[in-house]
């Protein structure tokens, strides 16, 4: 595999306008004994196509930014820009879909309805809802299990019936908040080459939060190095591998080098206090 | 070793156990245990509490001499005993059920049906209004804060000091017959039924909640699609303590309201003329309508189970 040429891939324009702005962004949560910096002068720019991974140890903010982005949770200063729009209007064009850490499916709902969900608030006919949901459950492996509830699935069928609800209306954005913490090694290896896949297939921008470097290295084109107390960016590495890699690259010299860099950054960031 | 010969310790044997064991396997056995503890204690209270009378009686007729037996039966046999016997109970019962035409005044089927007339009536006023009470609570954050130190202050007034209040004032604006007593059964069932609304509308989780929000979902479809389908199992417990509430309540107003019959009639018929029997009769008629009626509630809970069907 060569990696020295994975730059000719790039599709982007010279300068491209990016799809997420984020400038110079705070968030102080007043809790009951004293502010916590949340979020401190945070500035990123995340373009259409990239697959950008937020990592860093618990309390660095990488949920929070991600919840900012998603207007989950209101900034107390800087600016922030999601398609050119605020996060509340982003999000009341249905710009982007949510992934949890939790799969957050409605236990009374069977699988199918539950990835239906977003299509039935969003007022799909009841056809197209069914013929998505069809698609949806392909997508990720799930063929068969839409008539099922939640409890007869496995932890790993569960995240990904979220992922195909997420999915379901189509957005250019993906936002993922630690989708697979929650799974055993070998189930998560799997999910990330079919979410890799997913991705290389469908072009979308993910913005995807983790607190594993060979996750993180794996899935990126682009990884977020943030450290906690206040929460900001430490470092941000860019790198081009090709977008149909499979999990053999995690052996490869370019592989470790990056997530050695990524290593170094987190321990750097890090403060023993 | 041969095959031959491993094979019928292999075969299981048929699952036939003692006597015991399978007995003790079902509901069966403890239940009749339980029930047998009763009557016996029963039976030996009735004597103890019908002792007086009996001696009296004894005396009255100038029986000098007699038997232990015939003065233990005599404390299961008597007219108007403190307590009566379970088969006196029996008896009233079946004399009252089923051998008295529905349409007689003297039936307890009739007056049963009375009750659970504005019992019902009473329930589903109260269930509508304590349900419409929660989406209002949970929708609109100034009435959560004023109104249920009301709600709660309501149901602590006796309701035996505000039945006949509410019967006397209706009465004022002509509404009698069985709205004042379903009025009254509805003002002890809404409560229940309040308090676990507005539980169960919040009770999803804060990423359910979240995961509405990144769909831009409006308040109503919160509310349909989240918020109710997971109150169903609050809804459904507390509609239980409401409907045993609201016979409660009718019995109550019943007593106040006697004119129309009923359960509550009958009690009060009975200790009017110290006829324990029929109280006791009226009061397992009482206890077995709101069993019944406990018993519907969760025949629609099940009904209406999500995945009722496919789920195994």
């Amino acid at each position: 595999m060569d990696l020295e040429v994975a730059p000719a891939q790039k599709v982007s324009s010279p300068k491209p306008t990016p799809l997420i702005a984020v400038e110079d962004l705070s968030l102080i949560f007043d809790t009951g004994d004293g502010a916590v910096h949340a979020l401190s002068h945070v500035s990123l720019d995340i373009r259409p196509g990239e697959f950008i991974s937020l990592i860093g140890p618990s309390g660095c903010g990488k949920t929070t930014l991600l919840r900012v982005i998603a207007d989950l949770e209101q900034p107390t200063g800087g600016r922030i820009t999601v398609k050119g729009l605020t996060p509340r209007e982003a999000r009341l064009q249905r710009s982007y879909g949510y992934v949890f850490q939790a799969p957050a499916l409605y236990p009374w709902r069977t699988v199918g309805r539950n990835i239906a969900l977003p299509l039935e608030i969003m007022g799909f006919s009841k056809a197209e809802r069914q013929a998505r949901v069809e698609a949806g459950l392909g997508l990720v492996d799930l063929t068969g299990f839409g008539n099922k509830f939640p409890w007869q699935l496995s932890g790993g069928m569960q995240q990904r019936a979220s992922i195909a609800r997420a999915l379901s209306f189509d957005p250019d954005l993906l936002l993922m908040d630690e989708p697979f913490g929650a799974l055993d090694e070998i189930v998560r290896d799997k999910l990330n080459e079919q979410l890799l896949r997913l991705w290389n297939r469908t072009g979308k921008t993910v913005v995807f939060v983790t607190h594993s470097i060979p996750e993180a290295v794996f899935l990126s084109t682009r990884i977020v190095v943030m450290s906690p107390r206040p929460g900001r960016v430490h470092d941000i590495v860019a790198y081009d591998f090709p977008r149909d890699r499979t999990l053999d690259i995690r052996e490869t010299p370019a592989f470790l080098e990056v997530a050695q860099r990524v290593r170094q950054g987190l321990r750097e960031g890090h403060s023993y206090d | 070793m041969t095959e031959a010969q491993a094979l019928p310790r292999v075969v299981p044997t048929p699952a036939r156990g003692s006597l015991w064991a399978r007995l003790m396997a079902g509901h069966a056995l403890p239940v009749a245990i339980v029930m047998l503890s009763i009557l016996v204690l029963w039976y030996a209270g009735a004597v103890f509490m019908n002792a007086g009378l009996q001696r009296d009686a004894f005396l009255n007729a100038d029986v000098a001499h007699y038997s232990a037996t015939d003065f233990v039966v005599g404390t299961w046999s008597q007219e108007r005993p403190r307590l009566p016997a379970p088969h006196q109970i029996a008896q009233e019962l079946g004399k009252t059920v089923l051998a008295t035409p529905i349409t007689s005044k003297r039936s307890l089927v009739f007056h049963a049906i009375v009750t659970l007339e504005a019992t019902v009536v009473g329930f589903l006023i109260g269930s509508l209004f304590g349900i419409g009470l929660s989406l209002l609570i949970v929708h609109v954050r100034s009435l959560d804060r004023g109104m249920m130190p009301w709600i709660v202050a309501s149901q602590t007034i006796p309701v035996v000091a505000l039945a006949p209040m509410i019967v006397v004032i209706l009465n004022q604006f002509s509404i009698t017959g069985l709205l004042p007593k379903a009025l009254i059964a509805a003002y002890l069932s809404f409560f229940p039924v309040t308090v676990g609304m507005v539980k169960g509308l919040r009770s999803p989780d804060p990423l359910q909640f979240d995961l509405m929000r990144t769909y831009s979902a409006s308040a109503a479809q919160v509310l349909a699609k989240l918020r109710l389908p997971a109150s169903r199992p609050f809804l459904f417990a507390s509609l239980k303590i409401g409907v045993a509430a609201s016979l409660v309540g009718t019995i109550v107003a019943e007593v106040t309201k006697s004119e129309d019959g009923g359960l509550g009639a009958r009690l009060l018929a009975g200790s009017y003329y110290g006829q324990t029997i029929q109280i006791w009769a009226a009061l397992f008629a009482a206890a077995f309508c709101g069993a019944a009626l406990i018993g519907l509630v969760g025949i629609v809970e099940r009904a209406l189970e999500p995945g009722g069907r496919t789920a195994t």
